[in-house]
């Protein structure tokens, strides 16, 4: 047998050293894999447990407490907070808002969105400005957009003093029982429509052009091809707009803080501003946390409804 | 995968887990408690004017002289809007201030929670204090069993500001001063003048300040002149309103229909008020009149128009003044609730009470008089300061408060929400608050 000069210089590896002397390495490849894998989702899931899943706990953990909040004191009550939820006066106005809102938001936004889509995807000049104008108010605070507001929707605002210029007297916005809702949805369409409006031009941009070509060439006019064409193909974007308006439209707050305070007679009041009236402003934190605990019900369930039903209408999921 | 490689990775994560866990424990270290030698003393606010903060740190400066444990002393501002909001939520989070203002709305459940130190010891045992010449009066909203929870700093009784160069360019003939001279200073002489500025210029008529068709319990200052109250007992300088008087809704008594029907067709057939969603600032020239504490006269020092002062008008009920209080509290939760109680006891001293009378009206007897109050507010003349401030203090009643004030402060402002449409019902709608609160009172 012939020895080449590279095994003779080539020493041997520790590892397999260590190996050929019947003691195995503890730091295994596999090993040192599963360890920087745990590593590496440590922040992550470190994070995710302190400030999502532990609050989450300690609101169910809360809404089963009595707490006064001022001297600290906290006494488990079972469910005397989800029953006094039940049984709340104020709790079918609430309701009333928190749906008619979410409809509201949801129908205008996405309705108006996708016609500005439409409208924008046209091969026109000045398309850009106008994509930018109403994109913008996306990037705008929403504190200092709904506080601008705030201003034009008063009695003696900027929106009323413009009617009266063409002879319309305008109503008290804010403070009338309909007009208050309508205003806020409004507000919060125009704040966020920019962004839907976005998402839906990508999308139609996504549309295969040999497809409407087809469409033109069997005789579909503009109607049919939106229908059967352009509005299956962007299902999947009109999925995704629809679940984020909604739990959106289930999570505003700072608008009704700002406009409302939930009035005029709980008309604006949403379930998350009742919960924070509860919480933080009457200190009843266990009632507060009950109204959360049902709120986060009402949004899992939607939003798994809509995940089911997505398969019924969304192109292309299996 | 090469060894470098799975080296590198693996040295990237356990540098981030390091970096994580040594901001943990600084975070950790950094939150915890300063030396004997070294206090900071916090005391929330919802004043921002500039000279009463210029006045609080003087008195807090000079106490850090005598006194070099104490390394700083601050005054947090919390906007008024939010300020019990805020307070609760900081005290909730463990984070309480040393010291804190409190409304007298929320002083029974503040008082009744254990949230408050009782100041009596160290009040009674500073030399030189004079416990006793704190005005019963004044500090019953604020004890419990005997002894005394917050130190009220503030008695401040609500006055008719008017504007006289509005009053003059509208054409009225008679002014505020004039009909309290003739004793016909009454509500509806005052809305009359109030209609009429509206009418005849472009501004608004009376402001009842920081109601703003929310903050009913400024309203008080109205229904009180027709014997009305919220619940019964509900104003705390005759009695408890949360002893077992607090219990019965007085919003559908005859008094308080006949007051709200007056505001009312005040609002909507007079137009002597701004309307819901209209705004109007007295003290920026904007309103003839406004119903407001004597405390923001400091806001007319730099508004260029002539100004007066009276007394509430009166009513079916005859003059009924009314007062708004104010306590500062030192928090049981406070890491140092004696230095915070010692401080107190210097800011509230006699000398320190008479400087802090220019904005708020004392609670010591010796300086209730018009030559204490003349020297630290120029800007009322001694007759003004007998009319509203002595006298409203002496016969004036503390504005409603009981025992979750918070929530039946939503409650009444959502079931009053339908009265400040033109159309309303008056008599169902205050039928309406009673069904509403009735249940929080009896709790």
């Amino acid at each position: 047998m012939t020895v080449t000069p590279s095994q003779t210089r080539t020493p041997p590896r520790p590892a397999a050293a260590a190996a050929r002397g019947g003691r195995r390495q503890y730091w295994t490849t596999r090993r040192r894999d599963v360890l920087s894998g745990w590593l590496f989702v440590l922040p992550q899931t470190l994070g995710f447990l302190a400030f999502v899943l532990y609050p989450l706990a300690a609101v169910v953990y809360y809404s089963f407490h009595t707490s006064n909040l001022l001297s600290g004191v906290t006494t488990y009550s079972g469910t005397k907070n989800y029953t006094q939820l039940a049984h709340d006066p104020a709790v079918p106005s609430v309701v009333r808002a928190t749906a008619l809102f979410c409809v509201g938001l949801v129908v205008f936004n996405i309705a108006l969105a996708l016609v500005l889509a439409l409208l924008l995807n046209q091969k026109l000049r000045g398309t850009t400005v106008f994509r930018t104008l109403f994109f913008s108010p996306v990037v705008i605070s929403l504190v200092a957009w709904t506080i601008t507001w705030n201003f034009l929707l008063q009695n003696n605002g900027g929106i009323n003093s413009l009617l009266r210029v063409i002879g319309v007297h305008g109503p008290n916005w804010l403070r009338g029982h309909d007009s208050a809702l309508i205003s806020v949805v409004i507000v919060q369409v125009f704040k966020n429509v920019g962004l839907n409006m976005v998402l839906f031009l990508a999308a139609l941009q996504g549309v295969p052009r040999s497809l409407l070509e087809a469409a033109d060439i069997d005789g579909a006019g503009p109607w049919r091809r939106f229908r059967s064409v352009i509005l299956p193909l962007i299902s999947p974007t009109t999925l995704l707009t629809t679940i984020v308006t909604i739990s959106g439209s289930l999570q505003v707050f700072a608008q009704i803080q700002i406009l409302t305070e939930g009035g005029p007679n709980n008309s604006t009041n949403v379930l998350v501003y009742f919960f924070y009236q509860q919480a933080f402003g009457n200190h009843d934190f266990g009632y507060g946390s009950a109204v959360a605990v049902v709120l986060f019900l009402i949004i899992l369930v939607l939003t798994s409804i809509q995940w089911r039903l997505r398969k019924r209408w969304v192109f292309y999921e299996s | 995968m090469s060894t470098t490689r799975r080296r590198v990775r693996l040295a990237s994560a356990a540098v981030t887990v390091v970096t994580l866990l040594v901001a943990a424990l600084a975070a950790c270290s950094s939150g915890s408690g300063s030396s004997a030698k070294n206090i900071s003393l916090r005391m929330t606010v919802w004043s921002n004017d500039k000279s009463q903060n210029a006045l609080f740190n003087s008195i807090a400066a000079s106490y850090r002289q005598s006194h070099p444990e104490i390394s700083s002393i601050t005054f947090d501002y919390i906007p008024i809007d939010n300020y019990t909001t805020a307070l609760t939520t900081q005290i909730a989070g463990s984070n309480p201030p040393d010291l804190a203002w409190i409304l007298e709305r929320d002083a029974p459940d503040f008082v009744s929670s254990g949230a408050l130190t009782d100041l009596t010891p160290t009040l009674k045992g500073t030399s030189g204090y004079g416990y006793d010449d704190l005005a019963a009066s004044a500090t019953k909203l604020w004890e419990q069993n005997g002894k005394l929870f917050a130190y009220p700093f503030s008695t401040s009784p609500f006055g008719m500001f008017f504007n006289k160069d509005l009053l003059a360019k509208a054409g009225v003939s008679q002014t505020p001063e004039q009909l309290l001279a003739a004793h016909q200073w009454t509500w509806p002489n005052a809305i009359k003048i109030a209609a009429q500025v509206a009418a005849k210029t472009a501004k608004q008529g009376l402001v009842i300040r920081d109601w703003n068709y929310k903050t009913w319990i400024q309203l008080a200052s109205v229904w009180r002149a027709w014997g009305a109250q919220a619940w019964s007992a509900d104003e705390a300088w005759g009695a408890q309103a949360w002893s077992a008087d607090g219990k019965t809704c007085q919003f559908d008594s005859p008094q308080m229909q006949q007051a709200m029907s007056f505001l009312h067709s005040a609002i909507f057939t007079d137009k002597a008020l701004p309307g819901p969603g209209e705004t109007a600032d007295f003290f920026a020239g904007e309103s003839a009149l406004t119903v407001t504490q004597i405390s923001r006269a400091s806001l007319l020092a730099k508004h260029p128009f002539n100004w007066g002062i009276v007394p509430l008008p009166s009513g079916p009920a005859g003059s009924s003044q009314v007062i708004g209080q104010a306590g500062i509290g030192v928090m049981t939760k406070g890491q140092h609730k004696q230095q915070a109680a010692d401080f107190l006891a210097y800011f509230t001293n006699s000398a320190n009470s008479a400087k802090l009378a220019q904005y708020f009206p004392p609670a010591r007897k010796s300086q209730l008089t018009t030559t204490t109050l003349a020297k630290a507010n120029p800007l009322f003349t001694a007759q003004q300061l007998q009319s509203v401030v002595i006298d409203g203090i002496t016969t004036g009643s503390v504005l409603p408060s009981h025992q979750n004030s918070a929530k039946l402060s939503t409650l009444v402002q959502n079931a009053l929400d339908p009265l400040w449409t033109p159309n309303a019902n008056v008599d169902s709608v205050l039928k309406g608050v009673c069904q509403a609160i009735d249940p929080v009172l009896k709790q």
